[in-house]
């Protein structure tokens, strides 16, 4: 299709990702649109994983309305405690370079790491796709971002995305995509990939796109066995910003509440005290950082007294991976509390909630007033080693002071 | 459409609009409309009267592209949302709810001014000021004006828009 940046088209999507967050309401959107059959219910997945287990008598039927109906309609369900949507769809080989797979779910732009047009709708959004397959989008502008060089030791891709966040602000991306480009992009293997897309919805982009390449091919040998062909920028594409990040010059981040664009080096915050660290969530709860905060904490001999670790691995593969290289069993020696692996506490549908007064620190992508459940709370976010390196000093803590 | 502006900030996200946890336990838009906004000021949602038109800065619906932060707000009887931008999940699902986003310049607008939206602009009728407003594509005005998505599925059996006549 031959579209340029303004255009509104149809389009047909490859996949489409309903929550059980998003999807009791797209199915009655689908009642209401006078919906009888699903076009083609192997483009759809849904996913049991705001309420995951579910916390409450509402929600539980939530979920028992949402089996139902797939079953009727012969839609794969991840079940509750096989893990986060967009981590499932990553995994499972669904998200494929030049594809389209939209997800009634803000962070469905996390495909973009996997060159996928991945991007966020609504349930009405969803339930015309369960009725028609296809969905209107306006084509959108390009911010191009260069990142240059290497991370230094103990800085990490969250680093990059917050200071991203700094430079643009929480609607410097806003209708638009972001491509990420540069050496230091090349550099970056998936899983890191993945962070940078993740948060780009933190600054308002419709998509954050990466180039595919060998990492990319690699990644997806054993997942899928579809052809596909990547998107690339034509030669003579235009760009509305360009942005250059210089990764050799990076140091850790931490965004202050109750914004994701308030952020500033983790070794000026001061001495400010933390009760609850969450290592999780679709930005930050894959097995890499797991192995990172446990790589922190042991090193400084495990979590400071008057702390809360939590974990909640974003996936069973990833909850699998950990227990069986022995960093599960690490967590639990240090006390951690361990979650389901699903949403978990990010948005405060279940899982661990924070009392009143109680600092935060998380590897989630959102720190807005109440997100975790507690409107009275304080959420900083930062990298798994930065989050880790606080839990060990039960106060915020650039990972550099424990592993320079 | 007229209405008394209630004024708000810049990036109002999702959860401010209607936290989470509230949906956990209702998706019905007559139950949430009592606790919109309450992350920011417990008491707004009682000083809401149908007819209300919601005035922000940048970024208004930013964060989670929960659909309940448009119908929440379209059942306390708000029929439109001016701002100086909006997040673009919040602009989809307003549109495919029959909400108006309107994109203005809202710098002039104060609490309670009344405020009258017609075609290309926007009247303030308490201080004489026309604010002019960025034009809504085709497509979205059809969703729109046919009530929202629903009702244009219903009554198109699909997508119009992107084909060829």
């Amino acid at each position: 299709m031959d579209a340029r940046a303004g255009d509104v088209v149809v389009c047909r999507v490859d996949g489409a990702l309903g929550t059980d967050g998003s999807t009791p309401m797209a199915l009655d959107y689908f009642t209401a649109m006078g919906g009888a059959k699903v076009s083609d219910p192997r483009r759809i997945v849904f996913a049991l994983d705001h309420y995951a287990p579910a916390p409450s008598r509402a929600t539980a039927a939530l979920h028992q309305r949402m089996r139902e109906f797939a079953k009727q309609h012969q839609i794969l369900l991840w079940e509750v405690g096989e893990g986060i949507g967009h981590q499932l769809i990553v995994e499972s080989g669904r998200a494929l370079p030049g594809g389209l797979v939209v997800g009634a779910d803000s962070h469905a732009v996390t495909y973009g790491a996997l060159n996928c047009f991945g991007t966020g709708i609504g349930s009405s959004d969803l339930a015309a796709i369960l009725i028609s397959g296809e969905i209107w989008l306006r084509v959108p502008e390009s911010i191009r971002v260069t990142l240059t060089g290497r991370l230094p030791q103990s800085v990490y891709p969250k680093d990059i995305a917050l200071e991203l966040a700094r430079r643009l602000g929480a609607s410097g991306a806003n209708y638009q995509s972001i491509e990420f480009c540069g050496d230091g992009a090349a550099s970056l293997d998936l899983e890191d990939r993945l962070v940078l897309s993740n948060l780009s919805v933190e600054m308002g982009a419709k998509a954050g796109l990466f180039r595919a390449d060998e990492r990319t091919f690699e990644y997806l040998r054993g997942r899928t066995e579809a052809r596909f062909e990547p998107a690339a920028p034509d030669g003579d594409a235009v760009y509305s910003r360009d942005i250059e990040i210089v990764l050799d010059e990076l140091s850790p981040r931490v965004a202050l509440p109750h914004q994701v664009d308030r952020v500033q080096p983790a070794s000026d915050t001061g001495a400010v005290p933390v009760q609850m660290v969450y290592l999780g969530t679709c930005t930050g709860g894959r097995a890499r950082d797991f192995h990172q905060a446990r790589d922190i904490l042991k090193a400084a001999g495990g979590v400071a007294a008057g702390v809360q670790l939590v974990v909640t691995p974003a996936s069973r593969e990833v909850l699998e991976t950990i227990a069986r290289d022995g960093t599960l069993a690490d967590f639990i020696a240090m006390g951690a509390v361990i979650g389901t692996p699903g949403c978990g506490s990010c948005c405060g549908t279940c899982g661990a909630i924070p009392g009143d007064g109680v600092n935060v620190i998380s590897t989630a992508n959102r720190n807005f007033k109440g997100r975790m459940g507690n409107g009275s709370a304080f959420i900083y976010l930062a990298s798994p080693a930065t989050c880790a390196a606080s839990a060990a000093r039960g106060r915020i803590t650039d990972a550099r002071e424990i592993l320079p | 459409m007229e209405g008394r502006a209630r004024v708000l900030g810049d990036d109002i996200n999702t959860d401010y609009i209607i936290t989470s946890r509230r949906k956990r336990e209702s998706l019905d838009p007559q139950v949430l409309r009592q606790y919109i906004f309450e992350e920011l000021d417990a008491g707004f949602a009682a000083t809401v009267q149908s007819g209300d038109l919601i005035v922000a800065g940048h970024n208004f619906g930013c964060g989670s592209a929960m659909e309940v932060a448009v119908t929440a707000l379209a059942g306390a009887g708000i029929r439109a949302v001016l701002a100086r931008s909006f997040a673009r999940t919040y602009y989809r699902n307003a549109v495919n709810n029959g909400l108006w986003p309107i994109v203005c310049d809202t710098r002039g607008i104060r609490e309670g001014d009344r405020l009258r939206i017609e075609t290309g602009c926007v009247r303030n009728l308490s201080n004489a000021q026309t604010i002019a407003i960025d034009p809504l594509p085709d497509v979205m005005r059809e969703i729109i004006e046919a009530g929202g998505l629903a009702p244009y599925f219903r009554q198109y059996g699909g997508f119009r828009i992107g084909r060829p006549a």
